[in-house]
């Protein structure tokens, strides 16, 4: 090796100790392995027909919801909307996540967490690729791309199909689109999803979801739903306006306020309690 | 070979001196205090958005409605005692403001640095204040609802199997663990947590698509007297622009 290449060396190291703060490190996070669920808080709001607590709807987004009957997913070319990409962090379920990497330079191409049954795997894209053209096929899963923000996975979801929110009804359009927040602490693993869509959301929609680090393997079962016939097959099982037998259920049972059952914006902020708090 | 040994020898000797610099720099640049080295600005106004367990938070679940929390039968016996008249008689007005649950309470936070290694939150929803210190404050001698708070700006954890692809910076949450409380409760309606409760919390911040910012807070309660297991939640809030919308409000059993 002669001096000019040594020289060259010493000056890009020093150039890149430059580039960088003092502090920063390269501090992404292993997230492959297995993640219990930790299901102590009712995310899925499938307990009731009519709970919309919690979601910011519009009025499209509520009307067609009280539309909605439960038989529509005994159809079989509907029997997958109630699980869309959302579901990963409503469900009941736990999460395998590993990563594929790049075998020359060892780079995180993707990471994915797998499926269970109704629910499709999620691929999050590391490798600067483009989403697709906006008239690209939607699926369930829709098409996912990541960066890391700190130790914190970033991923935005686009290309989903339109189906449910919730399963319950409250609808999601085409349009709609996820930003993913995957944050590891300790043995913890926190998701967060913010879900915005144009169409039936009044304001983006933010929850998340906990799981823990699982010494016991978690498989992805499957094969997840799919739809085999997108035909049609007749009447859609609905209700008409006004007609939802189920409305007043939650209020009966637990006294929630019916705008807070139908998922009236104002409803998610501390301040909506003057109006029901005597 | 001799000269070749050599150069290896020169190169190494380089490669170490750049080593140190760059050590020596990143020691340079510690910054002085919590403050001025917080990765990330959690202070400001944020609202509690209440997009999950709405019916349990909004609102006081009736006696008995203890779902999806692992209580012990121990805590079912307390909780199945609750009475919210004899709270506020006696002055326990404020078991559901605790610091195991504070952060699910429908609230507002005022986050301030109440000095350059203490973060402050005051909460509208019964005026409580909690202290994170990043030092080594001395403990009260006394419990109180807000107990003790350690904090520390979280370590980046291990990374993946893979190279990474390109830097990114360090952690941007904080870590608090919370000891020292009275004991209280975690959801209104009696659900107890024991004075020996541990708090572990995790913040936070992610922007919001309108250009907001949203404050996530990981919550793990770990109580062997109460809890089968450590009872974990995390919460959002979403940043204001300012305090117009701050509504200070006493602690109330009976909402």
């Amino acid at each position: 090796m002669g001096s000019k290449t040594m020289l060259r060396e010493v000056v890009i190291l020093l150039l890149v100790m430059l580039a960088f703060p003092a502090g920063a490190v390269f501090a992404q996070t292993e997230l492959a392995g297995s993640w219990a669920a930790v299901n102590h808080e009712d995310l899925a709001g499938d307990g009731i027909p009519v709970d919309y607590t919690g979601m910011p709807l519009n009025e499209e987004a509520r009307t067609k919801a009280l539309s909605y009957s439960e038989s529509t997913l005994a159809m079989v070319e509907r029997q997958c909307q109630g699980w869309p990409a959302f579901y990963l962090a409503q469900g009941p379920f736990g999460l395998r996540i590993w990563n594929e990497t790049d075998p020359i330079k060892g780079g995180v191409i993707s990471w994915t967490i797998g499926a269970w049954e109704d629910r499709a795997p999620l691929t999050i894209w590391m490798d600067g690729r483009p989403h697709p053209s906006a008239y690209a096929e939607h699926t369930r899963a829709g098409f996912t791309t990541g960066t890391w923000d700190g130790t914190t996975l970033v991923a935005y979801t686009t290309h989903i199909k339109a189906g449910f929110l919730r399963k319950t009804g409250p609808p999601n359009s085409d349009e709609a689109t996820i930003t993913w927040r995957f944050a590891r602490h300790d043995d913890l693993l926190t998701v967060l999803a913010i879900i915005e869509d144009p169409i039936y959301l009044a304001e983006p929609w933010v929850f998340s979801k906990n799981f823990q680090l699982s010494s016991a393997p978690i498989s992805p079962i499957g094969p997840p739903c799919v739809t085999t016939f997108e035909g049609g097959t007749g009447e859609v099982p609905h209700y008409l306006p006004e007609k939802n037998p189920f409305v007043g259920e939650m209020t009966e049972k637990y006294n929630v306020p019916r705008e807070a059952v139908l998922g009236f914006p104002e409803t998610l902020y501390p301040e909506y309690r003057k109006k029901f708090v005597k | 070979m001799k000269p070749q040994r050599h150069k290896d020898t020169k190169r190494l000797f380089t490669l170490s001196l750049c080593l140190c610099v760059f050590v020596v720099r990143a020691y340079a640049q510690q910054p002085t205090s919590p403050k001025s080295s917080a990765p990330v600005d959690l202070t400001g106004y944020w609202v509690s958005m209440v997009t999950e367990e709405w019916r349990f938070r909004m609102m006081t679940p009736r006696k008995g409605d203890y779902a999806r929390v692992p209580m012990t039968p121990e805590a079912r016996k307390v909780a199945d005692t609750w009475d919210p008249a004899a709270d506020e008689a006696a002055g326990n007005q404020c078991r559901a403001y605790g610091a195991a649950a504070i952060m699910r309470v429908p609230t507002r936070l005022h986050v301030t640095w109440d000095n350059d290694n203490t973060l402050r939150i005051d909460t509208d929803a019964g005026t409580q204040t909690r202290l994170f210190h990043f030092d080594a404050a001395p403990m009260p001698k006394e419990r109180s609802w807000q107990g003790y708070s350690k904090a520390q700006w979280e370590q980046a954890g291990p990374g993946p199997a893979a190279r990474p692809a390109a830097p990114v910076s360090a952690a941007k949450s904080v870590k608090v663990v919370t000891t020292s409380m009275r004991s209280g409760y975690l959801r209104r309606n009696g659900v107890p947590y024991s004075e020996n409760a541990v708090v572990t919390e995790y913040f936070d911040v992610a922007p919001l698509p309108n250009g907001g910012q949203v404050l996530l807070i990981t919550t793990r309660v770990d109580d062997p007297q109460y809890l089968q297991q450590p009872f974990i939640v995390s919460s959002q809030f979403k940043k204001e622009s300012d305090g117009s919308k701050w509504d200070p409000k006493p602690c109330s059993a009976k909402w």
